[in-house]
């Protein structure tokens, strides 16, 4: 990988600097049970691990752990913590730890869901500009530079407002802008990959291109890919939550942590109903800082070169 | 040895690589890999290339197998020219014609066991099962030296001379008529080096193959080759028996080659040294003339402008002056 | 170097022509169109075919690109289809106070993350540097809506100190310590993700400098850690600081919308929200192209800079 390639744009989770390429290399590669005792020396990858299989699974089982129907109107609106409503209610009288369950639902789903297409798309891209190099990979790397060239939240909200706001259009459009930065990072471990002897051997061997893609280059690129793939789940998430805080993501009655914070918009919900906004806002946080930290940990465990 | 047809037939070979530079990448220069090659590979034998690093030696090799696509001239193979056939079509052709890497440490993929690095060429070419190529790859470790529970192994659990035969087996597992060896045996422990050269002998007579053996190494070349090919700047300096080149070599630079390579028997070691000055100048500016002569001891004027011709004799050479075939440096004392 | 510079624009031309194509197409995405400004819903469909003819509508769409790009070279943003003003000059009004909000967080957060970054750097794997990494962290995974938030309820609402929101106080303000105490929230909450991410870039790099070789050397030759760290290391984490710059404008842009959101501040990005409720398209497509123009010059002065900093780049 060049110096002149950037970490991805919508990656602003992902500070270090990405020397993912040598990592990938013929180097004596470390085996899964390696990786997995890497990680687990990081406590706090490890907590974080733990907190997000939580989430996972309280978005699973949500309508078996919700003590109410996240949608029902109970008499009392804006009420206060109380032993039938643990978090209170909210402005519409809906029982907000109900809804923070189902939120959970909503950051999951966008996270995975949006990280997906992107992968998807970026790893085809970038296994083609970094496989056939010349024209194609010109074409591949001018098309990255333009969608890295918009703001991407800013481009997110516009798309987002014209399709109609709602959880596939936030998938969607998050999956079709985040992709360059995934293109560029497979492409650079393709570069390398593909001059080494085994891929060579391949070719002499007479295997067909795309089983050299795919068998003996995509495998070998994919530590960086799961690394970048992890901290995008994180800021898929805060993208999800803040189109829905603006009122551009999953509408009402839809409960999503984003816009149930969106009802602290309102001074007196800020100043005198706590329970309202603190809960989905720490949900976020804390669902974002732990897939940071597992992120970290990947990093660390998959790849030589690590700081954090 | 001219009696039969050869299996290969290398007809002026070029790989000239553009130097590009400025805004728009024109081409300001070339750098000559390998420049205007010739040579016949009869079946069954083993052709040496030897030469020092950037002779282009190993892009010959790579040339030959279509690793790099040559700027000029003709690769061909069972009368087939390889070099201009269709991306699919020498895919295909590819099972006849195979290459054993320098560096088994990065010639295996490290993600894929042993077993599966074996069978997978069958499974591509000839559409076999797992479970058949598989057995296919059983038979086939063994017959390189290693234990069939090996197959279950990933490439970093070897050691290098392990690797390397597995390199060898992944090359045979297609049934090839010939194999490049590209510095089979440079990258491995001196003790090692002779186990693998005699395996590859002992499986040139088992399967009848065809050996192109590129190597830096006069030892090995010596072991193993039945005629060899002396490279030096992209060009070839000279062809013959490894007999000939060894007692007679008629090339200056051949002379000087061997001069340098170490002398077993104790008594010869007195003999006077050639001593060389210079270094070897850049592909990307050849010397005019004949391409040896800002280091060759017996250069002369017309050196110097006029590029020699490889003679198309029984031994042929590519200098203005050869020596003698009478007088040699390597046998007086 | 020279020839490095003019290629790297040149390979910028394609870019920005593929960011006004990209931008334009948008533009025809979006529901409403430029003949709506002057129908009435009175107007036959006779008016509506006229009126598209004059604005050239009907003409095929590259070719509407085309008149779009030239306007646009003309400074001609289009009409705001809200309130009928050019684009460009209800761009210009909310420039200014966008750019103080972003140009001082970014001060801001530079002077908080190089010497902490150093220092965390310095101090590798001491409580010190767990604390940093761990506030580094935080940084990077508080959303900027959530963080507005609470410094409202805790500075604004329970201690009264600082102001909810806007620029200035209503009515009576407009002097220096009045516009300084509206900027602390806002600058606070846009900061600190930048601060947080330049941090662990600064600690990184910081980190790979003193474990090479010339620093090992300096070392040996009894020079002091103050003077390694700022003779010979610094100079060297300096490049990927400037990357993070260039990346974190995009970021930075987007931040700014959810942070003028929250703070009423009357920037570009309120600008923004505002016009996404009242699906003022012409505006968006001209706020958009205006923050992609300048992520694009980001990006691509980040590229020079580094051939500055780092001349290998060039030779790559």
């Amino acid at each position: 990988m060049t110096l002149t390639e950037k970490p991805g744009t919508a990656g602003t989770a992902d500070a270090v600097v990405p020397d993912s390429a040598a990592a990938a290399l013929g180097r004596e590669r470390s085996s899964a049970g390696f990786v997995v005792r890497r990680f687990l020396r990081h406590r706090m990858a490890v907590a974080g691990l733990v907190i997000v299989a939580l989430m996972v699974l309280t978005a699973a089982l949500a309508p078996l752990l919700a003590p109410h129907d996240p949608n029902q109107i109970f008499g009392s609106f804006e009420a206060a913590p109380s032993a039938d409503h643990l978090l209170g209610t909210d402005a519409v009288g809906r029982d907000v730890l109900s809804r923070l369950i189902y939120g959970a639902r909503v950051s999951m789903s966008v996270g995975v869901g949006a990280v997906a297409v992107y992968v998807l798309i970026g790893v085809l891209f970038g296994l083609l500009a970094g496989y056939y190099g010349r024209w194609v990979d010109s074409v591949i790397m001018r098309i990255t530079d333009v969608f890295m060239s918009f703001p991407y939240f800013m481009v997110i909200l516009i798309l987002v407002s014209i399709l109609g706001p709602s959880l596939l259009t936030i998938i969607v459009v998050i999956g079709f802008l985040a992709w360059p930065m995934i293109a560029r990072l497979v492409r650079g471990s393709v570069l390398s990959i593909k001059q080494t002897d085994y891929v060579q051997a391949g070719v002499a061997l007479g295997y067909s291109t795309p089983r050299i893609l795919f068998r003996h280059i995509l495998p070998n690129a994919l530590s960086p890919i799961i690394v970048n793939a992890t901290f995008g789940v994180a800021q898929a998430i805060i993208l999800e939550s803040g189109l829905s805080f603006l009122g551009m993501g999953v509408r009402p009655p839809a409960a999503s942590w984003g816009n149930m914070l969106s009802e602290a918009q309102s001074i007196t919900v800020l100043s005198s109903q706590p329970w309202i906004w603190i809960p989905p806002g720490l949900m976020i946080l804390l669902a974002v800082l732990s897939i940071n930290f597992v992120g970290d940990g990947l990093r660390d465990s998959l790849e030589s070169r690590s700081y954090t | 040895m001219t009696t039969t047809e050869p299996l290969l037939q290398v007809r002026n070979l070029k790989k000239y690589y553009p130097i590009r530079k400025g805004v728009i990448a024109r081409t300001v220069g070339q750098v000559r890999a390998v420049d205007d090659v010739s040579f016949d590979v009869h079946p069954g034998e083993t052709l040496g290339i030897v030469g020092e690093s950037g002779c282009g030696k190993s892009t010959t090799g790579r040339a030959i197998l279509r690793l790099e696509t040559p700027t000029a001239g003709s690769v061909i193979f069972e009368g087939t020219d390889i070099a201009t056939l269709s991306a699919g079509t020498m895919r295909r052709r590819r099972t006849d014609l195979q290459m054993v890497f320098q560096d088994p440490y990065s010639s295996l993929n490290p993600q894929i066991r042993i077993g599966d690095l074996l069978a997978e060429p069958l499974i591509a070419h000839h559409r076999l099962k797992r479970a058949a190529a598989q057995a296919r790859a059983a038979e086939i470790i063994q017959v390189v030296g290693l234990p069939r529970l090996y197959l279950n192994r990933y490439p970093h659990e070897l050691s290098g001379g392990q690797r390397q035969r597995v390199g060898i087996a992944r090359a045979l597992m297609l049934e090839p008529k010939l194999i490049v060896c590209d510095e089979p045996v440079s990258a491995l422990d001196v003790s090692i080096q002779a186990q693998v050269l005699n395996l590859l002998k002992d499986l040139q007579g088992e399967f009848g193959l065809t050996y192109v053996f590129i190597s830096h190494g006069l030892g090995a070349i010596k072991y193993i080759s039945d005629r060899i090919v002396v490279m030096y700047l992209g060009k070839v300096m000279e062809v013959a028996t490894t007999q000939e080149i060894f007692t007679a070599p008629r090339h200056p630079y051949t002379e000087i080659l061997l001069d340098a390579y170490p002398e077993a028997n104790p008594h010869l070691r007195d003999r006077p040294r050639i001593i060389v000055e210079g270094d070897v100048p850049s592909p990307a500016k050849p010397p005019a003339g004949c391409v040896f002569h800002t280091r060759c001891p017996s250069a002369q004027a017309i050196c110097t402008t006029e590029i020699p011709r490889l003679s198309t004799d029984a031994h042929p050479v590519a200098c203005h002056f050869p020596l003698l075939a009478s007088k040699n440096g390597k046998v007086e004392s | 170097m020279g020839s490095y510079l003019i290629r790297r624009l040149l390979i910028g031309i394609p870019v920005l022509i593929g960011v006004t194509l990209i931008n334009f197409l948008i533009i025809n995405l979006a529901p409403g169109s430029p003949a709506d400004l002057y129908l009435t819903p009175t107007s036959t469909s006779a008016d509506v075919v006229r009126v598209e003819a004059e604005l050239g509508l009907d003409q095929p769409i590259f070719v509407q690109y085309f008149h779009w790009l030239v306007r646009l070279f003309h400074g001609d943003l289009g009409v705001s289809f809200q309130n009928r003003a050019p684009v460009t000059e209800l761009l210009a009004e909310r420039l200014g106070p966008t750019l103080l909000l972003m140009g001082t967080s970014l001060v801001v957060a530079y002077l908080i993350a190089v010497p902490i970054g150093i220092l965390a750097a310095r101090k590798k794997n001491s409580p010190t540097d767990y604390t940093v990494v761990g506030a580094a962290f935080l940084g990077i995974s508080v959303p900027h809506f959530f963080l507005g938030l609470v410094l409202i309820y805790v500075f604004a609402l329970e201690l009264g100190w600082l102001p909810t929101g806007n620029m200035i106080t209503l009515g009576r303000g407009g002097g220096f310590a009045d516009r300084v105490n509206h900027l602390i929230l806002p600058v606070a909450v846009l900061a600190t993700a930048t601060a947080a991410n330049m941090t662990r870039y600064v600690r990184s790099s910081m980190i790979d400098a003193f474990g090479q070789d010339y620093i090992r050397t300096a070392k040996a030759k009894g020079l002091g850690l103050s003077t390694i760290t700022n003779k010979h290391a610094l100079r060297n984490a300096l490049i990927p600081v400037v990357t993070v710059i260039g990346i974190d404008l995009s970021a930075l842009i987007g931040g700014a919308i959810v942070t003028e959101q929250i703070f009423q501040w009357p920037g570009i990005g309120l600008l923004t929200i505002q016009s996404i409720g009242a699906r003022d398209y012409s505006v968006l497509m001209g706020i958009n192209l205006i923050a992609a123009v300048a992520v694009f010059g980001a990006n691509l002065l980040t590229d020079i800079a580094y051939a500055v900093v780092d001349p290998r780049v060039a030779y790559a």
